[in-house]
């Protein structure tokens, strides 16, 4: 008999919870929880209704995953359209990929301790750099289609032109044009079609930013050099989509004079995955680099002078910036970008060339065979994709391959294009000419010559970085990835008490499937009788989200957080238009939110409203109704997190969501803190008509460093006409909570129709796992262990926000202006104090600059939340000596923290403070000790001398 | 030495040198944040100026002061043209942490109007608890919460 599950995901036990229960004063979770969540929102239990089945153990989840992976047909596919079939380095698969070092970690926002996956990631920027011809290249982007919408806002903001139109190359990829149109649309961009590759570039219309794929979708190479030189004399900039692998044959981009590229690094050892997670990418010349959206990794220096790597720039970003931020974006794909540098790190500059030299043969060698067996050819000039005519015949053509087992794409009825990539063999390029009824005569051979135009051969060098070209073998590569991780803290050295970000456990199990290849090795537009497996499990999966929700149908497409917040609002946008309701546009939003939210309105082509918070950090119901009174014909939506970001439960959200109701306004409820009350409470119930949730926060989809996530859009069935549809979606209906289907008819937000497909199963085994009862208890454990820390703590920091019963909800804001005031100690010091003992430091300064956010989740146990708890106080015991002046204000264990190895042994020890006490402030650390790297970061060093790329071997001398 | 009571201030934390200028030329003035300011926005990485020859608007945004943590505002103070930019702390940002009364300052304007200002008694009275009696030269202030801020300070607002 095996142990349920939900007793490996909580960490706390029977006896623990009774231990903090008893500190807290309750007789059960259910009762704390329940007095702590306003009895208005508690939830109707659904009880035998539960859509929800009963628990299964872990090996029956497996036994199922292994059942509906059967029903996936993983064909051969040569699809392209910037999806390639590719081989993971064994390496990279085993010691990356599904290495908990690596995919539990956190976004690197506390740089000292996450030095690995920054170099990781500056390997990643380098790559791109210098394969594009760019100065700076950020780590990453979302996708290729959302990193083209990106560049087409970069080009608006940054270009002086004050045309409003955004000329698209009508080669470009398919999936990329219904994201421009589905974005543009929203920001009041025109975007003009034209085919750039016959265009007298005198014929240019003016326009602020042209866009051109390279290589087109069509597989098209041709020069844009003069389009580029055209479209800058007319004031506007030039954003290339660009395949990386062909970039080792062919001029970059930058040398061609593109302003911005941007792509997706996927054949870079990526599977498929049915669309994703991949790491997108954004490059840019130089002057554009404060333009850049999401995150930018740089070179800095530590307290003692030590090259260090950190996030530049930060202040771009919509976590400071709001509504003016450069963009939405915020999780990224860090996992994925480390892979694809890796896989550059692996194979380095000549290997690179080798694959993209071979891609380019097998090709070659398709058309020689087509040619021979009589087709015409579309272009001559091409890297990696053929299109072929065949009047009258091309979808039984690829119906003949489709049974042979390949998958082709049918651009239209005469039409067909194949893609070649670097699992490309003789006998599959024979047997899809016989699938053509192209009949050769001999058989296909790799083709030395080459079919790229000789004027776009690649001269100038690239990766040349030592990084690049120094681990060939497996012992140096695996060594080389061991020796990042080891730098690094990730849950797999101890609890990273995040709040808002609920780092809790990512089980093996729920991994598992992720890299099966009937999960990994289906292209995103395969068609819809290969792809049975995934279509049930997202129906499933759909169906789940909607019960726990409490609203009628779900969207698995938006492939972040970012993205389900604006498809949401865009969804709202499309509900009022389709009553005429054109002027609803603004989004009243309180003080205490996410930046992301505001960035996000702006997006959906929103004007943000603040409403202010009351002092107990509530939103003030007096203003609230003064701007709706003020907007009220303008009102399109309220966003409002529950529980707050303020970590507590409104009591008066009901009133909330009415008011905004009866002014004409939608209520769009940010899901971050979905874990505070999953069961306890839903969304939809309590006045919520749509919300995203976070599977990489509630959900059990590992943070990977700083992505991928998961931000599924759920909602009201009023609003499910408006959710992102998607010119290649397999099926256009979707589950409806009450039985049934409905249409999600809105435009695509996402480069694939599920999004990040391949980590989908990592919720659907969660969900499965726990059943409704234990996702309930999950919420009880994390809501517990939320007010334990906040109870205990209380009398050494203020906890600045409290709810019904003084309780708080899955988190706490721990006040630590008292203690600078009084010690002159910053939360800066305790947060890299908390390094030396052992610790990932909470989420500092939001929402209140000068506090800790504290959220332990429910998969901590109770020892290691005491041992936060000690730290913390003891912590706070050292502020008090500097307070008291036994210890100096500029020379103590505070400020001169995080303390590395080499601090402690390097020279003469002259500080007041022994060593001991330096490294060692709890005795349990002598045996178990994360040593960080470098010493404290100088953020402003780093941001006054940007640099973004592989710093120089002599700058570590 | 700064003397402070030559000086204007506006709410919006930036200072106003008024030029004596030749009877019958325009009056010039020279624009910059206090040290308030600058202690609150942390270390100043980046400044985004008008350029020369730049309409002001009185009370408009004209550019931004950017840190490691936050960005702030530059709000004209008055309505006129800009007829120099500090390009020393384009190059040296730091100069609005370390001089912001000084070498920090930030644009020089030909004013057409002037509006209200405060006077030194009047901005320190402004600030109350935070006066600038910390230190008047700005050299090292140390802002209240100018660790980890996470939210847009409008410059010093």
């Amino acid at each position: 008999m095996s142990v349920p599950f939900a007793e490996r995901h909580i960490g706390t036990d029977h006896a623990a919870q009774a231990a903090m229960l008893e500190v807290l004063g309750y007789d059960s979770v259910t009762a704390l929880v329940e007095a702590a969540v306003p009895a208005s929102i508690h939830a109707h239990s659904l009880g035998d209704g539960s859509l929800i089945p009963q628990p299964a153990t872990e090996r029956e989840v497996i036994a199922e995953l292994r059942t509906l992976a059967a029903r996936n047909s993983v064909k051969r596919s040569m699809i392209g359209l910037g999806y390639y079939d590719t081989i993971t380095p064994a390496v990279i698969k085993r010691n990356v990929f599904e290495n908990p070092s690596w995919y539990t970690a956190y976004t690197p926002y506390q740089p000292e301790i996450s030095q690995g996956r920054l170099e990781a990631l500056i390997n990643f920027q380098t790559m791109v750099a210098e394969l594009t011809g760019l100065t700076t290249s950020n780590a990453s982007m979302l996708d290729e289609s959302t990193a083209v919408v990106e560049g087409m806002l970069l080009a608006r903001r940054a270009s002086k032109s004050t045309s409003p139109v955004f000329v698209v190359d009508a080669d470009a990829l398919p999936q990329t044009k219904a994201l421009l149109a589905t974005r543009a649309r929203a920001v009041g961009i025109d975007l003009v079609e034209l085919d750039l590759a016959t265009l007298a570039p005198a014929d240019l219309p003016a326009a602020f930013g042209v866009f051109l794929q390279y290589p087109g979708a069509s597989g098209h190479v041709w020069n844009p050099g003069e389009i580029i030189a055209a479209a800058h004399d007319a004031g506007a900039l030039a954003v290339v989509a660009a395949d990386l692998l062909a970039l080792t044959l062919i001029t970059s981009p930058g040398e061609l004079g593109a302003d911005v590229a941007v792509g997706t690094s996927q054949r870079f050892g990526v599977p498929m995955g049915f669309g994703g997670p991949h790491a997108g990418y954004m490059a840019v010349r130089k002057g554009l680099e404060r333009q850049l959206p999401g995150r930018l990794v740089g070179v800095s220096v530590d307290a003692v002078g030590n090259r260090a790597y950190r996030l530049s720039l930060q202040a771009r970003e919509q976590h400071i910036r709001r509504e003016k931020a450069t963009s939405n974006i915020c999780t990224a794909q860090v996992l994925l970008a480390v892979m694809a540098g890796m896989y550059a790190v692996y194979h380095g500059p000549d290997g690179l060339v080798r694959i993209a030299r071979r891609v380019n043969g097998w090709a070659q060698d398709l058309a020689a065979i087509l040619t021979a067996g009589g087709l015409t050819l579309v272009h001559q000039d091409f890297f990696d994709t053929v299109t072929v005519r065949l009047p009258g015949r091309a979808r039984a053509a690829a119906e003949q391959a489709h049974e042979r087992g390949y998958l082709l794409h049918v651009v239209d009825d005469d039409t067909l294009s194949i893609s070649v990539d670097e699992t490309t063999t003789a006998a599959e390029l024979m047997q899809v000419a016989e699938a053509l009824d192209a009949r050769p005569d001999g058989d296909a051979r790799y083709s030395p010559q080459s079919s790229l135009p000789s004027e776009l051969n690649r001269t100038s060098e690239f990766l040349t970085h030592p990084v690049f070209n120094t681990h060939r073998s497996e012992t140096s590569m695996m060594r080389y990835l061991k020796r990042l991780a080891d730098s690094d803290y990730a849950l797999d050295r101890g609890m990273i008490p995040l709040g808002s970000c609920t780092m809790k456990l990512n089980a093996v199990t729920e991994m598992e499937a992720v890299s099966w290849p009937e999960f990994a090795g289906l292209h995103p537009f395969a068609p819809h009788a290969d792809v049975q497996g995934y279509l049930e499990l997202i129906d499933q999966l759909e169906t789940w989200l909607t019960e726990v929700t409490g609203y009628d149908t779900v969207s698995l497409q938006p492939n972040a957080g970012s993205q389900g917040e604006l498809a949401g609002l865009l969804a709202i946008r499309g509900y009022h238009h389709s009553r005429g309701d054109v002027g609803r546009t603004v989004c009243l939003i309180p003080s205490s939110a996410h930046g992301t939210n505001a960035a996000s309105a702006v997006l959906a082509g929103m004007r943000v409203v603040v409403v202010a918070c009351d002092e107990l950090g509530n939103v003030d119901l007096d203003d609230l109704r003064a701007k709706i009174a003020e907007h009220s014909s303008a009102l399109a939506a309220l966003m409002v997190t529950y529980p707050s970001t303020h970590g507590v439960y409104e009591h008066d959200i009901v009133d909330i969501c009415r008011l905004v109701h009866e002014a004409g306004g939608q209520v769009y409820v940010d899901g971050a803190n979905l874990n505070a009350v999953l069961g306890f409470a839903r969304f939809g119930e309590f006045g919520g008509d749509v919300s995203h949730l976070n599977l990489h926060k509630t959900f059990c989809i590992p943070h990977g460093g700083g992505g991928p996530g998961v931000g599924p859009v759920a909602a009201k069935s009023h609003l499910a006409p408006f959710l992102p549809g998607h010119p290649f979606a397999q099926k256009i209906e979707h589950p409806a909570s009450s039985g049934g289907t409905v249409v999600h008819g809105g435009g695509a937000v996402s480069a694939a129709p599920y999004g990040s497909s391949s980590i989908l199963p990592i919720s659907w085994a969660y969900v499965r796992l726990m059943g409704s009862e234990g996702l309930k208890e999950a919420t009880g454990a994390a809501v517990l262990a939320a007010n334990y820390v906040a109870t205990r703590l209380r009398g050494h920091f203020p906890v600045l926000y409290s709810g019904e019963n003084g309780l708080v909800a899955h988190e706490c804001i721990l006040d630590l202006r008292p203690l600078r005031e009084a010690t002159g100690v910053t939360v800066d010091d305790v947060a890299k104090r908390l390094i030396d003992y052992g610790f990932h430091a909470p989420t500092m300064s939001f929402p209140v600059a000068g506090t800790l956010m504290v959220e332990p989740t429910e998969s901590e146990d109770l020892v290691e939340i005491d041992r936060f708890i000690d730290a913390m106080i003891a912590i706070k015991i050292e502020a008090e000596l500097v307070a008291s002046g036994e210890w100096p204000a500029d020379d103590n264990p505070l400020v001169n923290s995080p303390h590395t190895a080499q601090s402690i042994a390097q020279g003469e020890w002259s500080h007041p403070y022994d060593r001991e006490r330096a490294v060692f402030p709890v005795t349990s650390l002598i045996a178990h000790k994360y040593w960080p790297p470098v010493r404290r970061i100088d953020q402003a060093y780093g941001d006054r001398n940007l640099f973004c790329a592989c710093p120089p071997p002599e700058a570590f001398e | 030495m700064t003397d402070y009571s030559a000086l204007k201030f506006t709410s919006e934390h930036e200072w106003i040198r008024l030029e004596p200028a030749a009877p019958g030329s325009p009056t010039t003035a020279t624009i910059g944040i206090t040290s308030y300011a600058a202690g609150q926005l942390g270390d100043v990485v980046f400044v985004d100026l008008p350029e020369v020859g730049a309409e002001l608007a009185d009370g408009a945004v004209v550019g931004e002061i950017e840190s490691t943590k936050s960005v702030g505002e530059l709000f004209a103070p008055l309505t006129g043209i800009v007829i120099e930019k500090n390009s020393a702390v384009e190059d040296a940002p730091e100069l609005v942490n370390s001089d912001p009364f000084g070498e920090g300052w930030l644009i020089k304007a030909e004013f057409t109007a002037l509006p209200e200002l405060l006077s030194f008694d009047e901005y320190q009275a402004l600030l109350g608890d935070d006066a600038l009696s910390v230190d008047l030269d700005g050299t090292d202030f140390d802002g209240a919460d100018s660790d980890g801020s996470t939210e847009t300070d409008r410059a010093g607002a």
